[in-house]
């Protein structure tokens, strides 16, 4: 079963409407990549989820219609987003910005587990725990993001161009944590990228938004081979 | 020296002792003049606080927070007022006991007010906030309220006398009433910026969409923010009628509202004694300046527009750092940046300063 799925789902800013009617679905346990230029709605797809923007039509995540719930109505059954452009909170430390992942949580024993959990994708926060998020490099406070939100201990992990302006080693790192995350905890990623080599190397399916709607979709195999993806998106 | 007792470091703990000690010291070896001074800064520091919290800590700039002070100033003025009015009570009591009435009906009117302000944020917030603070004065002042507000005359009190048992002055009293309110008000801020709910109200200064991703509600969080900044800003209004013992609609103009801000920036917007700082300039700064201004040589007068040093000071201080200065590492990436960048257009302004005597006012 589908654990998360959008049925015609619009969603606008003012009059003008970002998405007119996505339809898409993630399966539990899978890498999920969502493909497009600037400008196609794969941000405001993110938000619509997290329930960010206003959005209409259906959203199913577990069995609930998360459309137009509160985001942290959304949080709290387990979805974690992470923004685009580091989604940081610069002025606290590092580790303020881990509690405020388990911000809505209650269970405290199980913040401890997951914390610890974190830990193994993210070694070097252990030491740098007390530092200002601010004087962290750009790379670090991308994981920092991600690790925020795996305090959450989320069913689901929406990421939004984890890739953003950061050193094409340190893209590989983040790919490599993004994947091991969802091999060793069967987290379901959902990943909004640019760099659709990377992003069809890491995910098992990928939708292509062009324009607030979905125009292609299906197994990263078929689209990395698909005569227009490669023209459009990998450069070929 | 990482020796920690109630989670706070040795230096700091270092910084409490002699402050409390100094603290102490001031009214029992100063004149009269300047206990009641140093009595004033106590109230500002606690304004200051609250605006703090407000703009340093959730990242709402304010231009309004004179108006929620002048609700707690009314407050306490016009319950002591009517109940010897129109009830015949006439106690110092009903002074102290309207203090916590004051932060009550203060926060609650910034609770209400951080609602239409939820749509807002930066120089459209400062504006809205400019408003409120532009609107109070004459609100108070309207013919028809008379009978409740006492308009334009407004209303004055009893001075605050200290108990018979106490020999200290009147002075003095207000001094220790006030600093331990400060003090009081202090300890909450320090440990609600410590709290679950100081740290939701930074991540929403940093980042909304991190703080919204996390499950953080910005709509709670911002119209608490303001209810805390003005039941704060309340307790100093009210504590500003009870020194003066007299509360008018000028008291709490648009001066008092950007005074405040400016202090607020001086003492270092998201620093815990940021407040400490800019209070003491709050009062200070423009009774050095006017002593400046007074100066001269010879036949040669400087211009008695004390205004004008007013302005200079303020743009010669070094600019404090926000952000917490129990950052360890608080001088790496952004002390250095903001001491680098400002000199050459500081200098700038300073000459358009001293070229026009009393053509530019900061406050």
């Amino acid at each position: 079963m589908a654990l998360l799925e959008l049925n015609e789902v619009q969603a606008s800013y003012g009059s003008i409407r970002a998405l007119h009617g996505v339809s898409l679905k993630v399966e539990e346990g899978s890498i999920v990549a969502l493909l497009g230029a600037n400008g196609a709605g794969k941000t405001t797809t993110l938000r619509a989820i997290s329930g960010m923007v206003r959005a209409s039509g259906e959203i199913r995540f577990a069995g609930h219609d998360i459309a137009g719930r509160q985001p942290e109505d959304v949080a709290r059954l387990g979805i974690a987003h992470v923004p685009s452009g580091r989604g940081t909170m610069t002025q606290l430390t590092v580790w303020e910005n881990l509690q405020m992942g388990a911000y809505i949580r209650r269970d405290r024993d199980r913040i401890k587990a997951d914390y610890e959990r974190t830990m193994r994708y993210f070694p070097w926060i252990r030491s740098r725990k007390d530092q200002v998020a601010a004087t962290l490099s750009g790379g670090e406070q991308q994981m920092l993001a991600i690790a925020r939100a795996l305090m959450l201990n989320p069913k689901l992990l929406l990421l939004d161009e984890p890739s953003l302006g950061l050193a094409p080693i340190v893209i590989r790192d983040i790919f490599e944590i993004v994947k091991a995350i969802n091999r060793d905890d069967g987290t379901t990623i959902l990943v909004v990228e640019q760099n659709a080599n990377l992003a069809l190397r890491a995910a098992e399916r990928a939708y292509v938004l062009e324009v607030g709607r979905v125009t292609l979709s299906g197994s990263s195999a078929e689209l990395a081979g698909n005569e227009s993806i490669r023209k459009s998106y990998l450069g070929d | 020296m990482s020796s920690r007792f109630l989670g706070i470091s040795a230096y700091v703990w270092i910084a409490i002792v002699v402050g409390v000690v100094v603290l102490i010291g001031i009214p029992l070896s100063t004149d009269k003049f300047t206990t009641f001074e140093f009595a004033n800064v106590a109230v500002y520091v606690i304004a200051l606080m609250g605006l703090n919290l407000l703009t340093g800590y959730s990242g709402q700039i304010s231009l309004g927070n004179g108006a929620f002070m002048a609700i707690g100033g009314y407050t306490t003025a016009l319950t002591a007022y009517h109940l010897k009015h129109s009830f015949g009570i006439d106690s110092p009591a009903i002074l102290y006991a309207s203090i916590p009435l004051a932060a009550l009906l203060a926060g609650l009117f910034g609770f209400l007010f951080g609602f239409p302000a939820l749509r807002l944020s930066g120089i459209y917030l400062a504006l809205a906030t400019f408003a409120l603070a532009l609107s109070i004065p004459p609100i108070i002042d309207i013919d028809k309220l008379e009978f409740i507000l006492q308009g334009h005359s407004g209303v004055n009190l009893h001075p605050l006398h200290p108990p018979d048992f106490l020999a200290l002055s009147d002075e003095q009293w207000l001094y220790f009433v006030n600093w331990a309110i400060a003090g009081l008000m202090f300890v909450l801020a320090w440990n609600l910026v410590r709290s679950t709910t100081g740290r939701a109200f930074m991540a929403v200064r940093d980042s909304e969409t991190a703080a919204v991703a996390s499950g953080v509600s910005l709509s709670y969080y911002k119209t608490l923010a303001f209810g805390i900044s003005a039941a704060y800003s309340g307790i100093a209004g009210s504590l500003l009628a009870i020194s003066v013992a007299y509360v008018n609609p000028d008291v709490f103009g648009l001066q008092l509202s950007l005074a405040l801000l400016v202090a607020a920036v001086i003492g270092g917007l998201g620093f815990e004694f940021g407040p400490l700082i800019g209070g003491l300039f709050f009062v200070w700064l423009p009774y050095w300046s006017e002593q400046v201004s007074k100066l001269h040589v010879g036949t040669f007068q400087l211009p008695s527009k004390p205004d004008v040093f007013y302005g200079v000071r303020y743009r010669c201080l070094p600019r404090a750092k926000g952000g917490g200065a129990r950052r360890k590492d608080r001088d790496c990436a952004h002390g250095r940046r903001s001491r680098g960048g400002v000199d050459w257009r500081g200098a700038e302004r300073d000459q358009q300063l001293s070229s026009g005597p009393g053509s530019v006012q900061v406050v």
